[in-house]
């Protein structure tokens, strides 16, 4: 199937003004299929700017956002682009479970998807509790697991691993991959520069430019950098250089 | 607009308010209590089978605009609603859904505190009771209609909260409770010409005072309604699924 090789999003010339800020400049990329994706940078980059722009909620001054062949926020994309804020947005009033059927049913998925879903994100034994008796992190997996059900081809994740703790982090990213290796492509945002490992492919935004589109590997190659971080301060010397 | 989600959404704003056990006792206890001492006050004169019915018309309003008012400015500050309209969920399922299951809560609440004026209170009422409870349930979709518009205009619950007074207690004055309708300044009367809560009242006192009611209350019932769904076309405008 050739639609399956053209990539998951492609960005062209994305301008957001922000205000009286330009927060996007101007910025192209492409995110491949079936990958995961590291959208890394600096708070204030313009991080979540790019994502609102890909999920089609942010409004663009000029450029075009193309999801999944369609323009970014297209009806008919609703039910295949999962979208996670930074902030858990589910109702903390409501039990884990009563969240899932509710999101569930907006995008006809069938229940037995939220038991999948419950599995995945590991909350078995709080699927009864409402949300807001929830640790922070529990409550990160119910607003990612709302964005699972239905299996969209596209997740989007907003810092979906800020202010968790290791061993947590480490089981997202598994899940992520796992994700990954049956088909989802996921774009998923990090200031923290040690998950960038964890990534097919990195895009490092600072100040709403794309400073690095390349895969971990090419990045440490291209800047000689023994590490992410390193290789990202590399890169802005030698923009500030040039 | 699809049924399905609209169904959804009414079932889960039901949910929560079902989980707020306090909330659900004032919601049907406050307008009672509030009636119960309107009949003591006025023991013995016939003001209260004057005021009694107008008021049970005011109650829904204005408790169901309160809780719409913060119900969705928590869904626009959370983050639920963005999250909300990049599903397939319609603006039209998500107005229809909270109006759906705040009438469902203003039947039970107009059920329970006309009842309580009726029964307990000794309310006299000429014309049918049923559209009593009719004109509550108007009332309360109108309030919710109302209450999602301007939380569109707050930015925190205090403000959402104040909303309440600025819009419902000019409407409560001039509405023909405390002065007669076309007693008031010619200005007032054409004020209160145009303010929803007067074809409210003017209908409650018909239904109180008039046998063959129901022609005239269902005039004021379809303008009420017709305000309800102005407002609701309104709120539908402050929803925007691409925000700066």
């Amino acid at each position: 199937m050739t639609s399956d090789e053209s990539p998951a999003v492609v960005v062209d010339d994305l301008h957001v003004i922000r205000g009286s800020r330009e927060v996007l400049p101007g910025i192209s990329l492409s995110v491949p299929r079936g990958q995961v994706v590291g959208l890394l940078g600096p708070n204030g980059g313009g991080k979540t700017t790019l994502l609102r722009s890909i999920v089609g909620v942010q409004i663009i001054a000029g450029g075009t956002v193309t999801v999944l062949g369609e323009p970014a926020g297209s009806p008919s994309l609703r039910s295949r682009v999962g979208y996670v804020t930074q902030e858990a947005s589910v109702y903390a009033d409501l039990t884990v479970r009563a969240n899932l059927n509710y999101f569930a049913a907006l995008v006809g998925a069938p229940r037995s998807d939220v038991d999948r879903v419950i599995e995945v994100v590991d909350l078995g034994a709080e699927v009864d509790s409402r949300v807001d008796r929830l640790s922070g992190g529990q409550r990160s997996r119910v607003s990612l697991g709302a964005a699972l059900v239905g299996s969209p081809e596209l997740l989007i994740l907003d810092e979906p691993t800020v202010a968790l703790d290791p061993v947590l982090r480490r089981d997202l990213w598994a899940l992520f991959r796992r994700l990954a290796e049956k088909g989802t492509t996921l774009l998923v945002s990090s200031h923290v520069m040690d998950e960038a490992t964890r990534c097919d492919r990195l895009l490092l935004l600072r100040e709403g430019r794309l400073l690095a589109d390349d895969s971990p590997d090419g990045l440490l190659a291209r800047t000689g950098a023994p590490n992410a971080e390193q290789a990202f301060f590399a890169l802005i010397e030698a923009e500030a250089a040039a | 607009m699809n049924p399905r989600l609209t169904f959804a959404t009414a079932g889960r704003v039901l949910r929560q308010v079902r989980g707020d056990h306090r909330t659900l006792a004032l919601m049907i206890a406050v307008p009672c209590v509030l009636i119960g001492l309107l009949a003591w006050i006025f023991n013995g004169t016939p003001v209260f089978d004057k005021i009694g019915a107008p008021l049970l018309g005011v109650f829904p309003f204005v408790v169901m605009f309160l809780i719409t008012s913060v119900a969705t400015l928590r869904e626009r500050s959370s983050g639920t609603l963005e999250r909300l309209l990049s599903t397939p969920l319609g603006k039209g399922d998500f107005l229809g859904g909270y109006a759906l299951a705040f009438g469902a809560l203003a039947v039970v609440q107009a059920l329970v505190a006309t009842g309580f004026a009726i029964w307990v209170c000794g309310l006299d009422v000429a014309g049918p009771r049923w559209l009593l409870v009719v004109m509550a349930v108007v009332d309360a979709v109108l309030g919710t209609a109302t209450g999602l518009f301007v939380s569109a205009f707050a930015r925190t619950e205090f403000q959402a909260v104040q909303f309440m007074p600025a819009f419902v207690l000019p409407q409560f004055l001039l509405c023909g409770l405390l002065v007669p309708r076309n007693g008031l300044p010619r200005v007032l009367e054409l004020a209160s010409d145009v303010l929803p809560l007067s074809y409210a009242v003017d209908a409650m006192r018909t239904l109180t005072t008039q046998v063959d009611a129901a022609g005239d209350v269902g005039r004021d019932v379809a303008i009420v309604a017709a305000f309800a769904v102005g407002a609701i076309a309104l709120g539908s405008l402050t929803l925007r699924r691409r925000t700066p």
